[in-house]
C-alpha cells in the first residue's frame, strides 16, 4: 500500500481529517523549504504538497504566481525541487510528499527520467495541473509502475463521467478544487462543496482533499467535515510574502496558522 | 491524391502536437465549445450569417494585389499581396473574432474575453463585442499596453475594459495566462475568444477554419489573375493564425511552397528572439503541445521582437506539425531586416504594412529574386501599419 493510501486509511480509522499544506519549493529562498517542511510535520500536518515553480502558472492566483517568481529568481527548478525532497527524506521517511506543478518542466526532463528521479527522491504523489487523464496515461503509467500515485483534480463543474474517469486514472487521493477560479480566490461556498462531494463520493472510494480558497481554521473545519482532508496554500504563502525580510517570522506565522487549523480539525 | 490532409484528429492532435492540456475546471467549457463549434460549422444558417458579416461588415473579399513595381524592382517572381490590411479594423484578426462572437451568441454567452499582443486581436474583439452588445474584457501585457497605446485607446472607445497584466514578462503570454484565469473563474457566462491558432483543442482548428477564408479567396483570385496556382506563399508567424489561414487551403497542392516567417528579434544566435519553430523545442504551454521557447528546466524564456504581435514563446500546433512533416518551411527575419521590409513596401507600393507583416515582406525580398519572372509569390499582408506609427517615429527620433 502506498504511503498516501495508508496515511488516509489511518486517519479514517481514528476519524481524523488530513491537513495538507502547500508551499512552493524555493520560496522565498531554497534554504527555507526543508526546515519549513520539518516544522510543518511537527505542527501535525499529514501530507505535504510541494509546488514546482513554473514561469506560467495558469491555474494559480497572484499569491502563488509570485511565489513561483521568487523561487525562479533563485534558479529553483524541478531538478532542485527533487533535491530538496531528498534532503527532507534524510530525517523523515514517514510523511507523504506530493509534487504539484505544471507539465512543461516534466516534459523538458522527459517522462521516464522524471519518474525515475521522483522514485529516487521517494516522492509519493504527483499532481500535474494541466495534464488531464486524456493526455496523461503515459506519464501516469510510468509513475504507478514506481509506486507513485498520480493525483488528479475535480472541479465544481465536473460531470459524473469525469469523476469516474479520475477514479480510474488516479490513486492516493483526488484533489477537489472547491470553487471555479484560481488558487487563493475568495468565494468559497460550503453548501455547494457539500452537495458536490456527495455526487463525487457516489462514484469513487478515493479520499477527497479539498483545496482552493481555504483561508483559516473556520473554513478548514467546515470544509473538512464534508471531505477527507483540506489543502491550504495561498494563506500560508501570504505569510511568506508578508515577511520577506524576516523568514523566521514567516515560518512562525505559518506554524501558528497550521496549529490552529489542526486543532479545529481535531475538535 | 487520395491521402487528403485531414488534421487534427478528433481529440485535437496534429501528430504529437495540439491536444487538450488544461486544468480540470476548463474541461467542461472546452467540451461545450467543441460541441457547439462542430454543430454550427456545418449549419448552413450559421455559415450564411458569417458570410454576410464577412462581406458587409469586414469588407471581404480582400483584394489580391499585384505589386508590379516592387516585383520589377526585385527582379524575380511576380509578387501578389493578399490585402488583409484592408479589412475592417486593419488586420486579418477580425475574420476570426466575427466567427467566434457569432458562436458565443448562439451559445448564449453574454461576456467576451480576449488576450492581445499588438492590440489587433483586442481591437477586433472589442469591435464585434460592441456590435453584438456583449460585455468585453481584453487582457494585455503591461509592456504591450505601453508600446501599443493607440490600440488601447481604440479598445476603450469601443467599450471594452482593458486590463494591463503585470505578471511574468508582461507581454502576450502573460495576457493569455490571465485570460485563462478569468475564464476559469467566469466559465458560466463567458466566452474566451483566442486570437491565434494556439490554445487547447478546438481553438487551433477553429481559428484556422475561420481564417482559412484568406487562402480560399487567394486561391481563386490567383487562378483568376494568373490562370494557375501560386508557386510560393509567405506569411509571418507569431501564434500563426494569418499564416495558417493562407496556407491551409493549399496544403494538398503539393506544388505550392509555403514559408512561415518567425521573428528573429536581435538574431536567433543572440537568444533574443521569438522563433520557437526555428530555435525552440517541443513542450506544453497554454493548453497544447507545440514548439516553445523554454530552457532545459522547462521554464518559458522571455521573447523579443520589434513587433508585439509576434512576441510569443509558442506557436500553433499545426505549424509544428507542418514543420516536422516538411510541408512548410519556417525561416526567420530580424528586427532590422523587418524594418527594411517595412520601408520597401511603403516606398515602392505606397502601402504601409504592420511590423508583423513586415517580417513576411522582408523574407519575400530574399525569396522573390531567387524565383523566375513567370512564377507567382503571394505574401499575406496581414495588417496595416497605422498602429506602429508611434514606434516607428520614435525609432526615427521624431516626436508626434
Amino acid at each position: 500500500m502506498s504511503r498516501l493510501a495508508s496515511t488516509f486509511e489511518e486517519l479514517a480509522k481514528t476519524g481524523r481529517k488530513a491537513l495538507i499544506p502547500f508551499i512552493t519549493a524555493g520560496d522565498p529562498t531554497p534554504n527555507f523549504t526543508v526546515p519549513m517542511m520539518h516544522a510543518m510535520v511537527k505542527a501535525g500536518v499529514d501530507v505535504i504538497e510541494l509546488g514546482i515553480p513554473f514561469s506560467d502558472p495558469m491555474a494559480d492566483g497572484p499569491v502563488i504566481q509570485r511565489a513561483s517568481e521568487r523561487a525562479l529568481a533563485h534558479k529553483m527548478s524541478l531538478r532542485r525541487t527533487l533535491e530538496l525532497v531528498i534532503e527532507f527524506r534524510k530525517t523523515d521517511d514517514k510523511t507523504p510528499v506530493v509534487l504539484m506543478g505544471y507539465l512543461n518542466p516534466i516534459e523538458a526532463m522527459g517522462y521516464e527520467d522524471f519518474a525515475n528521479a521522483a522514485q529516487r527522491a521517494d516522492i509519493d504523489g504527483v499532481l500535474t495541473v494541466d495534464l488531464p487523464p486524456e493526455e496523461g496515461s503515459e506519464c501516469s503509467a510510468l509513475l504507478k509502475a514506481r509506486g507513485i500515485d498520480p493525483i488528479f483534480l475535480l472541479a465544481p463543474n465536473s460531470t459524473d463521467e469525469r469523476v469516474q474517469k479520475m477514479d480510474l486514472a488516479g490513486s492516493g487521493y483526488i484533489y477537489y478544487v472547491s470553487l471555479k477560479g484560481v488558487t487563493g480566490a475568495g468565494h468559497l461556498n460550503i453548501t455547494d462543496v457539500e452537495n458536490k462531494l456527495k455526487q463525487i463520493k457516489a462514484h469513487t472510494n478515493l479520499p477527497i482533499a479539498i483545496g482552493f480558497g481555504v483561508k483559516d481554521a473556520q473554513t478548514a473545519q467546515a470544509i473538512a467535515n464534508v471531505g477527507d482532508g483540506v489543502v491550504i496554500g495561498s494563506a500560508l504563502i501570504s505569510k511568506v510574502e508578508a515577511n520577506l525580510d524576516n523568514p523566521e517570522q514567516a515560518s512562525k506565522e505559518i506554524i501558528e496558522l497550521l496549529v490552529s487549523i489542526r486543532q479545529a480539525l481535531d475538535n | 491524391m487520395n491521402n487528403k490532409y485531414n488534421m487534427p484528429d478528433d481529440r485535437g492532435h496534429f501528430g504529437p502536437y495540439g491536444g487538450i492540456f488544461v486544468a480540470e475546471t476548463l474541461m467542461p467549457p472546452i467540451q461545450e465549445l467543441n460541441e457547439a463549434y462542430q454543430r454550427y460549422i456545418n449549419d448552413p444558417e450559421f455559415i450564411a450569417e458569417l458570410d454576410k458579416d464577412l462581406k458587409y461588415y469586414v469588407g471581404r473579399p480582400s483584394p489580391l494585389y499585384h505589386a508590379e513595381r516592387w516585383s520589377r524592382e526585385l527582379g524575380g517572381a511576380q509578387i501578389y499581396l493578399k490585402r488583409e490590411d484592408l479589412n475592417h479594423t486593419g488586420s486579418h484578426k477580425i475574420n476570426n473574432t466575427v466567427g467566434q462572437a457569432l458562436l458565443a451568441k448562439r451559445m448564449g454567452k453574454t461576456r467576451i474575453i480576449a488576450e492581445t499582443g499588438a492590440g489587433q486581436h483586442g481591437v477586433a474583439t472589442a469591435t464585434i463585442a460592441a456590435r453584438l452588445g456583449l460585455e468585453c474584457v481584453v487582457y494585455m501585457g503591461a509592456v504591450d499596453v505601453a508600446r501599443q497605446s493607440l490600440n488601447v485607446y481604440r479598445m476603450k472607445l469601443l467599450g471594452a475594459k482593458v486590463v494591463a497584466v503585470e505578471s511574468g514578462s508582461k507581454t502576450l503570454k502573460d495576457a493569455l495566462n490571465e485570460a485563462l484565469r478569468d475564464w476559469v473563474t467566469n466559465v458560466d457566462n463567458t466566452f474566451y475568444i483566442i486570437g491565434t491558432v494556439a490554445g487547447p483543442h478546438p481553438y487551433p482548428a477553429m481559428v484556422r477554419d475561420f481564417q482559412s477564408i484568406i487562402g480560399r479567396e487567394a486561391k481563386e483570385q490567383c487562378i483568376e489573375a494568373t490562370g494557375r496556382l501560386p508557386d510560393a506563399l509567405v506569411a509571418c508567424v507569431g501564434g500563426g493564425s494569418n499564416a495558417i489561414g493562407l496556407f491551409y487551403p493549399f496544403i494538398d497542392d503539393a506544388s505550392v511552397k509555403m514559408y512561415g516567417v518567425e521573428a528573429a528579434g536581435d538574431g536567433v544566435a543572440t537568444g533574443r528572439h521569438s522563433a520557437p519553430l526555428c530555435a525552440g523545442r517541443p513542450g506544453v504551454l497554454h493548453g497544447n503541445r507545440t514548439y516553445l521557447m523554454c530552457d532545459d528546466d522547462g521554464e518559458i524564456i522571455e521573447t523579443h521582437s520589434i513587433s508585439a504581435g509576434l512576441d510569443y514563446p509558442g506557436v500553433g500546433p499545426e505549424h509544428a506539425w507542418l514543420k516536422d512533416t516538411g510541408r512548410a518551411t519556417y525561416v526567420n527575419i530580424t528586427d532590422t531586416e523587418a524594418l527594411e521590409g517595412f520601408y520597401a513596401l511603403t516606398r515602392m507600393e505606397g502601402i504601409i504594412p504592420a511590423l508583423e507583416s513586415s517580417h513576411a515582406m522582408a523574407y519575400a525580398m530574399k525569396l522573390a529574386p531567387t524565383m523566375s519572372k513567370d512564377e507567382t509569390l503571394i505574401i499575406n499582408l496581414s495588417g496595416r501599419g497605422d498602429k506602429d506609427m508611434q514606434t516607428m517615429a520614435k525609432r526615427e527620433g521624431i516626436e508626434l
